[in-house]
């Protein structure tokens, strides 16, 4: 009895266990993996993340400059965002927002000039 | 009473997972259990053929919801020790520390769920409430709540800093506290233990005989682990494997009870004892060979075979799951039990239904 007593003034004088969600919204950790997105006017349109994506959602086409990702199927492992060559890829701290209809990621940039290119060739010759 | 065949699950309140038991059951006592399974396959294993063996790691780890850090610890380890690969030394006291971090959660986790099948609401809450701690740090650190994702074939992806180690053992220490004021209700509820002592009994030479692992096996008083195999950094830490001798459900929900308060002690040492340097280093050439890779998993041990073709793609990927290992030592326990026990004994292996059937 001297127990529970105790417990209930414990219990009574605790912080809440709980959040009052909607209004009340924990911080997002400095690097939690949420929402992926890309800063389409630095990528080079390589297709690295593209291969490397274990969930394969992502498709790049280098002639036409898109950049496309089905968020549905991407499952946040962050393996494309460290494959990037040209860091253009980022994950958001915050997940991505509850949508009602199936949304997809196309982005079209323009295609660089590629110094990279030229180098190659210098390279190969 | 005549003799009566009733349907446990696929569908049944006390798991979330489908597994069918078909019981036989005589005035109330069962008198035969037989198990069937296969309601979530998912063909993971399959996948290696589209997969190439990096890919896989992301893949492994989705077998289990719960323990995916250890999934993907088996399959990078057993890769590495294809590919010949020295992992650096930080990496395997990280893994230590992650994979521990694991048991914790899956452990709290279970203990609630056990909690709530004797009808416990608050204690399964406290649980889960002090579990949530574990999966803030394994947010903060890795990125993400439960698939943390850290594993590549030759070390991590990521790596914890000076305050991060400081805030962790700050918080195990409030995780402990927390643990602790549990114990005299678990261990000693005259309840808890009217519910589970002497029900499901399997005893030691059953559980040998019929292959039990983790906590099944070490709940029948037989101090069998996979940590004893050294692996990751094992080698340095103190660890003695938590046992209790009665061998039913009370035992059961003992030796997961303790190992968790031994899990925080295993993260405690990992980072006392981790030392500065790489976590990963570069992996060249592909993976020829076939290989067996074990660890400990909260449920027991788990077991992957890998071949390799000198591909990227793999041969093979097999999986044996703890609860594959702990489904025949079930269909041992229920003969003999009251129908009202069937869900304690069902909950007391811990079954990880979606892993078994990947
Ligand atoms: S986060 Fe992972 S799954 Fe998502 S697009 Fe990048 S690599 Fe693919
Ligand atoms: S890896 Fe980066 S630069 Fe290459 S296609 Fe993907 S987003 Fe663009």
């Amino acid at each position: 009895m001297a127990k529970m007593t105790a417990n209930i003034l414990r219990n009574f004088f605790a912080k809440r266990a709980t959040r009052l969600y909607p209004i009340e919204v924990r911080p997002p950790f400095e690097n939690s993996r949420g929402e992926l997105y890309n800063d389409i006017d630095q990528c080079i349109f390589c297709g690295a993340c593209a291969l490397k994506c274990p969930s394969q959602c992502i498709t790049v086409d280098k002639d036409q400059a898109t950049w496309f990702c089905d968020p549905l199927a991407c499952v946040y492992c962050g393996v494309c965002v460290e494959a990037c060559p040209v860091h253009c890829l980022h994950q958001k701290t915050t997940y991505r927002p509850v949508c009602v209809t199936r949304e997809t990621i196309f982005q079209k940039g323009v295609l660089k000039e590629k110094p990279k290119k030229k180098a190659k060739v210098v390279a190969e010759g | 009473m005549a003799k009566m065949t009733l349907p446990f699950g696929p569908q049944h309140p006390v798991l979330p997972e489908p597994i069918h038991l078909s019981l036989t059951v005589e005035d109330e006592i069962v008198t035969q259990a037989i198990p069937a399974l296969g309601y979530v396959h998912r063909g993971l294993e399959k996948l290696v053929d589209i997969r190439d063996f990096n890919q896989m790691v992301q893949i492994v780890e989705r077998v289990c919801g719960i323990c995916s850090k250890i999934h993907a610890m088996c399959y990078v380890q057993g890769l590495e020790e294809l590919m010949k690969v020295d992992v650096p030394p930080r990496a395997k006291y990280l893994r230590v520390m992650w994979s521990e971090l694991h048991r914790i959660h899956s452990h709290l986790l279970w203990l609630g769920l056990f909690a709530d099948a004797f009808g416990m609401e608050s204690l399964f809450m406290q649980c889960w409430r002090i579990r949530e701690k574990i999966m803030d740090i394994n947010e903060a650190t890795t990125g993400a709540r439960v698939i943390v994702s850290v594993n590549v074939v030759g070390g991590l992806r990521c790596d914890v800093d000076d305050t991060q180690t400081r805030w962790i053992l700050s918080e195990l220490d409030e995780v402990e506290r927390e643990v602790r004021r549990l114990e005299s209700t678990f261990v000693n509820d005259y309840t808890i233990k009217k519910r589970t002592c002497g029900i499901g009994v399997l005893s030691a030479e059953k559980a040998l005989e019929l292959g039990a692992a983790g906590p099944t096996l070490r709940g029948s008083g037989v101090a069998q682990d996979m940590r004893q195999l050294k692996y990751a950094a094992f080698d340095s830490i103190d660890f003695e494997p938590v046992t209790a001798l009665d061998g039913d459900s009370y035992s059961r929900m003992k030796v997961r009870y303790y190992e968790t308060l031994q899990s925080i002690d295993l993260v405690r040492q990992a980072i006392a004892k981790m030392p500065d340097g790489d976590i990963a280093v570069k992996v060249k050439g592909r993976p020829e060979g076939e290989i067996l890779s074990r660890v400990e998993q909260p449920r027991g041990e788990l077991f992957y075979y890998i071949k390799g073709n000198g591909t990227k793609y793999l041969d093979r990927v097999r999986i044996r799951t703890p609860t594959f290992a702990n489904i025949p030592p079930l269909a041992a326990m229920l003969p003999g039990i009251e129908l009202a026990d069937v869900p304690i004994v069902v909950l007391s292996i811990d079954p990880c239904i979606s892993c078994t059937e990947r």
